[in-house]
């Protein structure tokens, strides 16, 4: 009976800081903006029918689009890379496994600054464009679309490595053997033996890297310049500079509702494989 | 072992793919690094460490750095304590409290970093909660907490539950099993749970930038901020500075569990080469 009192701080603590701020959110969805950027709790639906209106929805397509794209790519370089590990020297395994784990666990600024540095006035790319003689607008170079996909597949990629990696680790390799002597070439290998046994790995990496990617803030931010907007950065946008939180928490809400389906839909899919 | 037997070798590409990944990952830091330290002036390259000496010597800096350890001990020792307790309650609580933790911690996983952020800002802002370093050790303990909780769970479940029949048998009350044989055993695994939070506290720059009063930034904040007008030497240096903190960390983390395993031959040693084995099989 006494171990159940050890799990109350956690309790309390998990319903008072992420429960109700989350029920704060939805409240605040359907409530009004007052005169003054104040609050007027009512129940209307103008924030949704709002978020749902072709500018919302176009920033929000360009998220779907940039998160999607993203997931691919860690997908496919991904499973590239994890297939390469593994085949590797034992040895040689772990320092692989160190040097994907480590960027991930420094931190996200500073790699972006080190990005915003090589590619930044002065920095070695424009060094090099400039050295070959080819025209560029440095302006452009150094924030625009690209360098936003760059910078979330370099920082989403270990989520996707790491399960795909420990999956190999799993595999029964002498299936590739099997496969070879049979005449199979490397990509009728991984396409027909190797990636079947991988669905479950590639359904949790990509999970992992689709769900904070849709909602990223600090990448499009300091890579993407004003232009290009994302749905994270709209919603911030509409908390503190527009001051307009019943939209702000309803671009949230429905936010959080799409990736909960993803998620919900790849626990059943799971489940079903599982059984 | 038989899984040891030679893996057919991945194709070229794959192993080129991995290669070019690595390169595209670490150039920019390596530039980083190398600037921070060296300059060229007309054709001449010129080492120094004054950058280094100028961030360390920036009072300002300094109390960011003061700041993130501030929040960084206090918040992973919250963490830690409410997370090692819950896991333990866990570990032999109903199933139905099983639940109601995992999807509070799912919750907290699936939760998007921003809206989390925004809507923590509009609870403080309800409560009439002054922002401050406060805000920011709140909000750094509710995201840890589910990741202490893995942490030690996966330890717990490691355990034999007969160490615990034979001390009740002796006479043990309840306190005493958790105090003399439980926390003990999963000490390794507090610890580590400890320092992941420390970790992602000292590293987090969204959350913090949100819920914080203003002038009490934190290193990332400071850094984030200071990038918005442009790189600079100084700040080529700070950031390689943050850089080379985590590594030391990451490297003290990934030697002492070595040293564990190859010279003391503990039990936990032991433990880790029989759960290997298991896997590898």
């Amino acid at each position: 009976m006494k171990s159940k009192v050890l799990a109350i701080p956690a309790l309390v603590w998990f319903g008072f800081f992420v429960l109700a701020p989350l029920i704060i959110v939805i409240a605040v969805s359907f409530a009004t903006q007052g005169t003054y950027g104040g609050l007027e709790w009512s129940v209307t639906f103008e924030n949704y029918v709002r978020a749902f209106s072709t500018t919302y929805l176009g920033i929000f397509f360009e998220s779907l689009k940039l998160a999607l794209l993203t997931t691919i790519s860690c997908g496919v370089l991904g499973t590239l890379m994890a297939w390469a590990m593994s085949t590797s020297s034992p040895q040689h395994r772990h320092l692989y496994v160190c040097a994907v784990a480590l960027p991930f666990l420094t931190n996200l600024i500073i790699r972006i600054y080190a990005l915003r540095l090589f590619v930044g006035y002065g920095g070695p790319l424009q060094g090099t464009l400039q050295f070959l003689g080819i025209p560029f607008d440095p302006f452009v170079l150094s924030q625009n679309k690209v360098l936003v996909f760059y910078g979330m597949v370099t920082t989403y990629l270990p989520f996707m490595v790491l399960p795909l990696y420990g999956a190999f680790e799993k595999f029964d390799f002498t299936w590739v053997e099997a496969a070879q002597d049979l005449g199979a070439g490397p990509w009728k290998i991984l396409f027909s033996v190797i990636l079947p046994n991988l669905k479950k790995a590639l359904g949790s990496g990509a999970l992992l890297v689709f769900i904070p990617s849709l909602g990223e803030y600090v990448i499009p931010d300091l890579l993407g310049g004003a232009k290009n907007m994302l749905y994270g950065n709209l919603i911030t946008e509409e908390f503190l500079k527009s001051r307009h939180w019943p939209f702000g928490s309803a671009l949230s809400v429905l936010l959080i509702v799409l990736l909960l389906t993803v998620a919900w839909i790849y626990s059943r899919r799971a489940a079903k494989h599982g059984s | 072992m038989a899984h040891e037997c030679v893996r057919p070798k991945a194709p070229k590409a794959a192993k080129i793919v991995l290669w070019a990944v690595l390169i595209l990952l670490y150039l920019p830091i390596a530039v980083m690094l190398l600037s921070s330290v060296f300059s060229v002036h007309g054709g001449h390259v010129q080492a120094t460490l004054n950058w280094f000496i100028e961030v360390l010597s920036d009072s300002n800096l300094m109390s960011a750095l003061g700041n993130s350890l501030l929040v960084g001990i206090s918040s992973s020792v919250l963490a830690t304590v409410f997370g090692t307790a819950a896991a333990i309650a866990l570990h032999r609580g109903s199933s139905k409290l099983k639940t109601v933790m995992d999807s509070l911690s799912m919750v907290s996983l699936i939760f998007p970093e921003i809206v989390f952020a925004l809507s923590l800002l509009a609870w403080f802002f309800i409560l009439q909660l002054d922002l401050g370093l406060q805000t920011v050790v709140i909000a750094h303990v509710s995201f840890s907490l589910s990741y202490v909780i893995m942490t030690v769970n996966s330890r717990l479940v490691t355990l034999d539950p007969a160490l615990e029949d034979a001390a009740r048998d002796l006479g043990a009350g309840e306190w005493t099993v958790l105090r003399t044989i439980i926390v003990p055993l999963l000490a390794p695994a507090i610890l580590g749970g400890f320092i992941l939070s420390f970790l992602l506290s000292f590293d987090d720059f969204l959350i913090t930038y949100f819920v914080n009063g203003v002038g009490q930034d934190t290193l990332p904040v400071k850094l984030y901020t200071a990038m918005k007008m442009g790189v600079s030497p100084k700040l080529n240096a700070l950031s390689s500075l943050m850089f080379l903190m985590t590594l030391s960390v990451l490297i003290f983390l990934f030697r002492s569990s070595a040293f564990r395993v190859l010279f003391e031959g503990s039990t936990e040693g032991r433990d880790l080469d029989g759960r290997q084995e298991k896997e590898n099989l």
